[in-house]
């Protein structure tokens, strides 16, 4: 017989969730808030959460200091091209270490994950040099790519989690069906584990979007993607928490919808194999 | 054509030999079964032939050229995996069509072939579905279709039915076989299951521990078994295998019975001994008899009619023109 539960349980469950859910929700909201009201309501005590004056000052003001589209476009550049270019390296990595995996296969993939561990701060005067050197620095290419690499380690990890559920046999048929390397990969691996390359390049994609160390630290103008964008709205005095709300509201405005519509793509790919 | 030679073969993973070096010829157009218990290195051996494996050392000649270094896909074989191994994302026709395909043959013939292996298989009506939406069946015959396409020199079959209910195995069983006649293209069929290998084989190649025991028709190995091991393995219910004094009466150190070949009757015989378990298969009896003095349990098959049950004791008489005598090193003496 299936697990009874009764209804009372049922709501307080449901209560928890929601509580739960608000919670962790609830910065954002609180800055979409303030985004709608004035510089002084924004900084009110006891704080007002409803009945305030609802005024879209804040946006017009940011909108005329500063032209959002090219940070927007900044940012879709380096949060597309790097997980572009991410996902075109890892997938071979990934593939090779789930189904030809050497002795020292486990090794590497720990020793990728712990570049995760190193503070950033740590490589950040070395890569600053290097950039100069290599006159990147504030460029798109040169963000793409840091944060291509920086991420790299998730992506290859997540791939060859996916590739490990995939059984070894469907691409030994392949293989004994006159596929190529490349076409094993393209016409058999890729298409079995496109829930799994999804939500990767999702996660990726959300991951990049709101890096701000190495944005703000190797950009100044030309390059700054939405992370910066928020920053320049931060200052030292005055009141500008509703700009600055106003700014950030429109900075995740984009990864928020793109996640709202592909939550369930996001969940499947995040449990794929989990339950079969 | 598909004459398959293996000279020498070796193939060791780390420091485990898996196979020892192993000589082995395949004729064109035969029917050869590799059985052996599991860990034997059947599969491994078909996988070396195959391309899936590399051989440590010795060489695999397919038609006359030497294949050993070619690519799996260069080599002209199909195989059909035990779990089938279909491509998940593909209806049956692109599943059928992917070694065409993958060929570069023209979208014409493509479409010929696929519609010619499909009513061969009886796929004609399910082509437009995925194979999560076919039964075990239906499945192992898409993973056929995909390889009769491509014409090749031989079929790689490894452990085919064993995922499919009883019932079912013994029907794809004789489709294989009937599929054999038809093609008259070299089979390479691995299983650990005797009956398959009795009831399709041309050639059987007994394996244990990578070592070949025994390499013949069915018949000469039920017949003649060239040792022990094969003694025991092929033929069900197994062979009694008698040691001791019954065996010295024989000039031998151990002799051989086949359960099929002992007379039972409840007043006079060879032997005697109290029946433990009788499985009455309608057609046949099967007596697993003990306290004989001969073996911990001697096992015979009788006529379905014959009634003895448990705790009955019984005589058995066994034919002296086909007991089986074998040597201390377990060979065979005639």
């Amino acid at each position: 017989m299936a697990r009874a539960v009764t209804s009372q349980r049922k709501a307080l469950n449901t209560a928890i969730a929601w509580t739960i859910g608000l919670i962790i929700f609830f910065p954002i909201l609180w800055t979409i808030l303030t985004s709608f009201k004035t510089e002084a309501q924004a900084i009110n005590d006891p704080p007002i959460w409803f009945f305030f004056d609802w005024t879209l000052e804040n946006y017009a003001v940011v909108q005329e200091r500063s032209d959002y589209m090219k940070f927007l476009w900044n940012s879709v550049i380096i949060a597309g091209g790097s997980t572009l270019l991410g996902v075109i390296i890892a997938v071979p990595a990934a593939w090779s270490m789930a189904f030809v995996p050497s002795k020292r296969t486990k090794d590497i993939l720990l020793w990728m994950l712990s570049t995760k561990m190193l503070p950033a701060v740590g490589v950040l005067y070395p890569i600053y040099l290097i950039f100069i050197e290599l006159g990147i620095l504030d460029t798109r290419v040169g963000l793409t790519i840091v944060i291509m690499l920086i991420n790299l380690p998730i992506i290859v990890w997540m791939l060859y989690t996916y590739f490990k559920e995939i059984p070894g046999e469907i691409l030994e048929a392949a293989r004994m069906d006159g596929a190529t390397l490349r076409e094993e990969i393209i016409y058999v691996l890729t298409p079995m584990a496109i829930p799994g390359i999804a939500s990767t390049i999702l996660l990726n994609v959300i991951l990049a979007w709101n890096e701000a160390f190495w944005t703000l630290n190797l950009t100044a103008a030309n390059a700054a993607p939405l992370t910066a964008f928020i920053a320049s709205y931060s200052s030292p005095e005055g009141l500008f928490f509703a700009k600055l709300s106003a700014a950030s509201t429109m900075a995740i405005a984009p990864i928020l919808i793109l996640g709202w519509f592909s939550q369930k793509q996001l969940v499947r790919g995040l449990t794929f194999g989990a339950v079969k | 054509m598909g004459r398959i030679v293996l000279e020498k073969v070796t193939k060791s993973f780390g420091d485990v030999e898996v196979i020892p070096p192993l000589d082995l010829t395949i004729d064109d157009g035969e029917f050869a079964v590799f059985v052996g218990p599991s860990g034997c290195g059947k599969s491994t051996l078909l996988r070396l032939i195959a391309g899936l494996e590399d051989v440590t050392s010795g060489s695999i000649k397919i038609d006359g050229t030497d294949a050993t270094m070619i690519p799996p896909a260069k080599r002209g074989l199909a195989m059909v995996f035990q779990s089938y191994a279909l491509y998940p994302h593909m209806s049956v026709r692109k599943n059928i069509a992917f070694p065409l395909r993958m060929a570069k043959m023209d979208q014409a013939e493509i479409d010929k072939r696929v519609d010619g292996a499909a009513s061969v298989l009886n796929l004609s009506d399910y082509l437009d579905r995925r194979p999560g939406q076919l039964s075990g069946g239906q499945r192992q015959r898409v993973a056929i279709g995909r390889a009769i396409v491509r014409e090749p020199a031989a079929f790689l079959f490894d452990e085919p039915l064993s995922n499919l209910d009883a019932a079912l195995r013994v029907g794809m069983r004789m489709e294989i076989s009937e599929l054999h006649t038809k093609l008259e293209t070299t089979m390479i069929y691995v299983t650990h299951d005797q009956v398959e290998a009795m009831t399709m084989a041309d050639k059987i190649v007994v394996l244990r521990a990578g070592n070949i025991e025994q390499v013949g028709s069915p018949l000469e190995l039920y017949r003649s078994p060239r040792n022990t091991f094969v003694a025991g393995f092929i033929g069900s219910p197994k062979m009694n295998l008698i040691d001791g004094d019954e065996a010295k009466r024989h000039n031998a150190h151990t002799v051989g019975v086949r359960p099929e070949h002992i007379e039972v009757s409840d007043s006079a015989g060879t032997w005697t001994g109290v029946v433990g378990v009788a499985e009455h298969l309608g057609s046949d009896t099967f007596f697993h008899v003990h306290e004989t003095g001969l073996a911990e349990t001697i096992t015979v098959r009788a006529d379905g009619e014959v009634g003895f049950r448990h705790g009955d004791r019984i005589h058995m008489t066994p034919r002296d023109d086909v007991l089986h005598k074998f040597n201390a090193e377990g060979l065979r003496i005639e």
